[in-house]
């Protein structure tokens, strides 16, 4: 009876494994980002409608912020555009979309039909910004700490509970604007320039 | 002269079947120097595409494997090396894009899996035929006992 044991055990150890994957297998299709704890990548594109208009993303260095990556081909876009009309409203951290290889027209038509929910937008037409922040699909949004460093990463359209468990949770909890921290060990950082052309 | 259309047509028949594999491929792209692209071709098959997971950036005509493919050509052309290329991807995709992961701590016991599984069996053979062949002996025993 006892050599039944050892594989009868063995057996029953993998059946909890097998049952435990099955269990985080929805988790386990949204593949987590590499630049999570990493300084967020830096780029400079032209801003939409408003052409010699640079954005770069120093800007917001010293700044919370939020990296929204869009389209207007990206159906899981149009769903959560309310919701970023609403983080807007918020102020609790301004978002600034990325333009993911889309048509300049189109994109505009889309802010200008539904509102806009960004203080700026980098068109990326090649696509080569998203590579750097290794993006695979839209809509996907970043959240960004005042030391530049890419703290969460949420694919997919953001809901009220995303909002609320992801971003807001970890954003600092501030009525009014978010303050401006002083940053003292690198006195080269230059003021966030305010966005003169968006808006 | 019915002949004479039939061969015209099977020449053509044969110049479109010469046609049809570079019709075929996903990537049309060929880059000026060979041995580039043969590391081109083979990196572009080492890499996934992050859009549709069961498929290398080479067989994908999705528009993001296209620009990684733009992304793999350039960094070659600029004269990196395939490991650069690999950690350069790697080091935004995660090592999930990599179809052949690298050996860091978080892959090592993927890495180990085989050798050790392997080991556990070869243990468990070596057991079970010795007891067999122990337990043949006993037999083998008894059996002499009568006569």
């Amino acid at each position: 009876m006892t050599r039944f044991l050892l594989p009868v055990g063995l057996f029953a150890l993998l059946v909890v494994v097998l049952a435990i994957g099955i269990q985080r297998a929805p988790q386990k299709n949204i593949i987590p980002s590499a630049l999570l704890g990493k300084p967020a990548p830096a780029f400079s594109l032209p801003e939409l409608g408003a052409p010699g208009v640079t954005f770069d993303s120093s800007a917001y260095a010293g700044r919370w912020w939020i990296l929204n990556v869009w389209g207007t081909w990206c159906v899981e876009c149009r769903a959560e555009h309310d919701m970023l009309l609403e983080m807007r409203r918020s102020g609790l951290a301004p978002i600034v979309g990325l333009n993911w290889k889309d048509d300049d027209v189109e994109a505009q038509r889309w802010l200008a039909q539904l509102g806009n929910p960004y203080e700026r937008v980098p068109v990326d037409a090649e696509g080569r910004v998203a590579i750097d922040w290794g993006v695979y699909g839209a809509p996907e949004t970043f959240l960004i700490d005042p030391q530049g460093v890419v703290v969460h990463r949420h694919v997919g359209p953001i809901t009220a509970e995303v909002w609320d468990a992801e971003f807001r949770s970890r954003l600092p909890r501030s009525d009014a604007p978010p303050t401006m921290p002083v940053p003292d060990a690198d006195t080269s950082v230059v003021e966030p320039a305010p966005a003169g052309a968006a808006s | 002269m019915t002949a004479g259309i039939g061969r015209i047509l099977a020449v053509v028949v044969a110049l479109l079947c010469l046609m049809s594999p570079p019709a075929l491929a996903v990537d049309p792209v060929e880059l000026d120097d060979p041995a580039l692209q043969a590391r081109y071709r083979a990196l572009s098959h080492e890499l996934r595409c992050m859009q549709c997971q069961n498929q290398s950036i080479a067989d994908s005509p999705v528009g993001l494997a296209g620009d990684l493919r733009r992304e793999v050509r350039e960094l070659l052309v600029e004269g990196r090396t395939d490991a650069e290329i690999r950690s350069h991807l790697a080091a935004r995709y995660g090592d999930f894009i990599l179809f052949r992961p690298q050996f860091n701590a978080r892959t090592a016991w993927l890495w180990a899996a085989p050798g050790v599984l392997l080991l556990i069996g070869l243990v468990v053979a070596v057991r079970v035929v010795r007891g067999r062949a122990a337990r043949a002996d006993a037999t083998d025993d008894e059996a002499d006992l009568p006569a």
